[in-house]
């Protein structure tokens, strides 16, 4: 499953080319209402502790009991990753002490995970792709958060994320470069998001990576790694992946070795520090949770589960280029966020001829509206244009009652004072203008007025650009091109 | 009024429902016979006043018709459960006044059905021992004694306070729980009836974890009826705990009584150990003499693992048990000894909440489930406990019913008497019922007779899997022929 070498960036070093090994593991936040083994509520910012059950801060003789949402949602995401769901699985015990962790163990999946292989299809840049191979994804529960900055001399702990669930996705270490990583985040985020089993909001911390980078001699035996921890921003794993390949290359080619340890990234300065060496690692003294049971469901289960997934970005993309003639990186830009996707086919629901205006109304939705959200940093959610006032437009282009100038101008006019498209059209004479007489008393002024350019023009056709420029001008930019164009070709004998 | 505290549970509910007595003539007579043994040590505390509100709601029930299965009768609970508003320790000093805002789903079907609680009982600290001598409220004295003695014998463990409550007459039953032998073997030192049913059959939910592959609660009482009286409100599925078993709950009184006809009782040949008492092998062919004579057919059987039964069990129990303690870390409730950073919180607050064979054990388990030794041991015993589970299954498989043991290898021994050297001496007393927990059984240990010194000693019973109301039936059999066995009362 390796990609081609000729598909990721090597690293130019003082002794030669180098090579990145990369492998994430991905912790993502399972959507449910209550958390993995406990009803407590799952939501995010509530007071310190206020969603906190008996279970959670482990009281004496409290049990964990499965919440089936998370395990659908799971299986969910396997299905999504192309994964074999393993209908057995088994809940361990993952042993150390932190004040976070009120059990003294996570329950986690160890041996016998939930979802086994999978894989994700990345597109890169320049139409290239690549595959990354999912190793697992297992079920597990996640910690509390410490408040150091209560007291002066106390630490204080907030159980609230204490049990919620999350999934452990694991990839292959398939990665190449920093760009295939950001991609491959950036892509199983997306999925996910379609899915519904992850919000994939990182910055608050819904979806967090840890990476593990060697560096090699291309195609060479595997070098040693160092696992970055807990990363919540596509950037920053970027910036973190590069810094700690040159770190890497720099020992190794000074004839140092690496050693392998966990090292945490600092994003003020850009780089990588030591957290822990191996020696320091926990040994986390897994065993099977007796409290559990192996988790075991049936394939119709799994198969009921796959008849309610969404369609996919890959399967998305697929059809709109199949549908609408999209180009690929158009229609990858418009399925990259679910709420993009959503909002495009919101615009083609309402398009009458869809296959006259779907590529259209995919450059509006590209261009013009993202152009604008952008410029102004806001995301698809919150548009002022609303799906049905933007289909409204592309159709006004697409039956030529408008032309795509004066579109620009209705489409600001909506963006800042709101209003139904066709209505704002008629109210406001913006109608393109396709009455041939009209058109020829202008087309017959101009050309009487400018003998000289009529002359050049019959030398250099290319100039019945002019012409078209002071047509449209006078015409306030109602004429049709179209027509204007005809006329002008036959009365300059062109 | 103080002979109410002779009656057995069955005699109670009799008197209750004639309105030969209340349920608060019942409670007071048991609360100062409790006020009474205080030199026992089987209470860690006392709850007059709950048990007295308790009685009295009873006795409204009854008047109006509408008493439980156990309206009225008052009952000891082991300090493993979780009694909400009511002090719960696992008489450890790390729990210290841990007071749980909850209930344990046990007692609270013990509750539903009309019991009184009367106080919380001694047991070993966090259920790890065989003597109740590692308890931080001290040791439960044995109402027994041998002939001609005073010196104080232990009632067994880990549930010592139960069965020494049970016996003295100091409640009518008690909840218990049994990890390796916690019910039967102080049962059968105290000459009361004890049950361990099938792993699932009672819920876990709010009993403080030892070992929760091997726990479970069940009672102690002084006839065998009166323990399938109480087995019928402690049993049942509870959706809180997943290990327990969603099948319904069968009337065990009525197995009381029943035929044995035609049972075929297992007699295993491995558990005719070397040096084994005259006694313990008299009162043995003793209870398959009473059986054969009730009808039954005796089979010698083979269960060829039991060896190893023991060791596997000291490397499971404690490996579980590790885990299972690791939230006694002082940082939200119980005991916290301050220390300069998290690290040394922790170990003060463990090294002065935990007794020593609570700390042994929980070393030993981190040491059987650590990095390169996981396999060795723990993984090990698993293999060598699905070999013990396959040993009963292949002899029920063969038709057999039950099997037939001794429930101890000795009568009780005197306070400070064992172990004090060598662990494995304590732990030797479970070498006959650690294979049930193993195996996940139900098991019941019976009194059947007397040693040399005037000891009581138990006989035990194996069943299948969710049978116990074999047990029941068999259980009586020897009940009736070996008579009942109450302590003369010295305190």
């Amino acid at each position: 499953m390796n990609a081609p070498v000729t598909s990721h960036k090597l690293i130019k070093g003082a002794t030669g080319d180098w090579e990145m090994v990369i492998g994430m593991e991905i912790h993502a936040q399972v959507v449910s209402n209550s958390k993995l083994f406990s009803g407590a509520s799952t939501a995010f910012g509530g007071e310190p502790n206020s969603h906190v059950s008996l279970v959670d801060a482990a009281m004496p003789g409290m049990l964990p009991v499965i919440n089936e949402e998370c395990v659908r949602q799971a299986v969910r995401t396997g299905l999504g990753l192309n994964a074999r769901i393993n209908l057995r699985s088994v809940f361990d015990r993952k042993n150390y002490f932190y004040p976070d962790s009120p059990q003294g163990y996570q329950i986690s999946q160890y041996k016998s995970p939930i979802v086994g292989e999978g894989e994700v299809e990345l597109e890169l840049e320049g139409g290239r792709s690549v595959t990354i191979g999912i190793e697992r994804l297992h079920l597990e529960q996640d910690a509390g958060k410490l408040l150091h900055d209560q007291s002066p001399t106390m630490s204080y702990v907030d159980l609230n994320r204490c049990g919620v669930a999350l999934m452990e996705i694991v990839s292959k270490p398939d990665i190449r470069d920093a760009e295939q990583a950001k991609a491959y985040v950036a892509k199983l985020r997306s999925i996910l998001r379609y899915l519904g089993t992850c919000d994939g909001d990182m910055e608050k911390g819904s979806l967090r990576a840890d990476v593990n980078v060697s560096v090699r001699r291309p195609g060479g035996p595997l070098g040693t790694r160092c696992e970055i921890k807990n990363m919540n921003s596509v950037n920053f794993i970027g910036q973190a992946i590069e810094y700690e390949a040159r770190r890497q290359i720099e020992i190794l080619e000074d004839g140092g070795t690496i050693d392998q340890e966990t090292r945490l990234f600092d994003p003020g300065k850009g780089e990588t520090r030591s957290m822990r060496s191996k020696e320091e690692a926990h040994d986390y003294r897994y065993f099977p949770d007796p409290d559990l049971l192996p988790l075991e469901f049936s394939q119709a289960f799994v198969d009921e589960l796959k008849t309610t997934l969404p369609e996919l970005p890959d399967q998305k993309k697929a059809r709109f280029i199949a549908d609408f003639a999209l180009s690929p990186y158009d229609a990858g830009v418009l399925v990259a966020e679910r709420e993009s996707a959503e909002f495009y086919e919101a615009v083609l629901a309402r398009l009458a001829d869809r296959a006259r205006d779907g590529k259209l109304a995919a450059n509006w939705v590209i261009n013009e509206l993202f152009g604008r959200l952008n410029k102004e940093g806001r995301d698809i959610t919150g548009s002022p244009v609303s799906s049905e006032q933007l289909a409204a437009i592309v159709e006004l282009i697409g039956e030529g009652t408008i032309s795509g100038k004066i579109a620009k101008d209705l489409f600001e006019i909506v963006w800042q004072e709101g209003g139904d498209p066709r209505a704002l059209v008629e109210a406001r004479g913006m109608k393109q203008v396709t009455d041939l007489g009209a058109i020829e008393k202008v087309v017959d002024d101009i050309v009487a007025a400018n003998p000289d350019k009529v002359a050049q023009a019959k030398a250099k056709p290319q100039m019945i650009g002019w012409f078209v420029g002071q047509v449209m001008k006078s015409s306030g930019g109602k004429a049709n091109p179209q027509a204007v164009n005809d006329l002008l070709k036959a009365k300059l004998g062109l | 009024m103080t002979d109410l505290t002779s009656l057995t549970i069955a005699e109670a509910r009799e008197g209750l429902t004639n309105k030969s007595f209340t349920a608060r003539e019942l409670t007071d007579a048991h609360l100062a016979a409790i006020e009474a043994a205080r030199v026992l040590n089987a209470y860690v505390l006392e709850t007059p006043d709950r048990a007295r509100e308790m009685a009295d709601a009873a006795d409204k029930q009854i008047g109006k018709g509408e008493g439980g299965p156990l309206a009225g009768i008052p009952l000891g609970i082991k300090d493993l459960f979780a009694t909400r508003d009511i002090r719960t320790t696992a008489c450890s000093k790390i729990l210290g006044n841990f007071v749980p805002p909850y209930e344990s789903t046990v007692t609270s079907q013990l509750w539903r059905d009309g019991a009184i609680l009367l106080g919380k009982l001694n047991n070993d600290e966090f259920a790890m021992g065989s003597s109740n001598e590692t308890s931080c409220f001290g040791p439960v004295v044995n109402p027994w004694r041998r002939e001609g003695s005073n010196t104080h014998l232990v009632p067994g463990g880990s549930s010592g306070g139960s069965a020494s409550a049970v016996a003295a007459l100091l409640c009518m039953g008690a909840t218990a729980t049994d990890t390796g032998g916690s019910i039967r073997q102080p049962a059968a030192f105290t000459a009361t009836v004890g049950v361990k049913p099938t792993y699932g059959r009672c819920s876990r939910w709010g009993i403080v974890a030892f070992a929760s592959s091997l726990d479970q609660a069940g009672p102690i009482a002084r006839t065998v009826r009166d323990s399938a009286i109480l087995m019928r409100s402690m049993a049942g599925h509870d959706p809180k705990d997943t290990t327990s078993v969603n099948i319904g709950v069968p009337d065990y009184e009525a197995a009381i009584g029943k035929s044995v006809k035609g049972m075929k009782i297992g007699i295993p040949k491995e558990y005719r150990l070397d040096g084994m008492p005259a006694e313990i092998e008299k009162l043995w062919s003793d209870g398959a003499a009473w059986l054969k004579a009730a009808g039954a057919e005796l089979v010698e059987v083979s269960l060829p693992h039991t060896k190893y039964a023991l060791p596997a069990y000291y490397i499971v129990a404690p490996a579980e048990a590790s885990s299972n303690l690791a939230r006694y870390d002082g940082v939200r409730y119980g005991l916290r000894v301050p220390g300069r950073s998290i690290g040394e919180m922790y170990e003060n607050t463990r090294a002065d909440g935990f007794g020593d064979e609570v700390r042994r054990r929980v070393m030993i388990g981190t040491y059987v489930l650590s990095a390169g030794y996981y396999d060795a041991y723990y993984l090990r015993a698993q293999k060598v406990r699905t070999l013990i589970k396959k040993d009963f299954e292949d002899c029920f498989a063969k038709g057999v019913n039950a099997i037939l043991t001794p429930a101890t290898p000795s009568a009780a021994f005197g306070v400070g008497e064992k172990g004090g050297a060598d662990p494995v001496e304590m732990y030797l007393n479970d070498i006959f019922t650690v294979t049930v927990n193993m195996a996940g059984l139900p098991g019941i240990a019976v009194p059947a007779g007397k040693d040399a010194q005037g000891l009581p000693l138990g006989l035990q019973l194996i069943g299948r899997a969710f049978d116990e109301e074999t047990l029941f039936s068999l259980g009586e059999v020897i009940e009736q022929a070996a008579g009942h066995f109450t302590p003369p009362r010295w305190w």
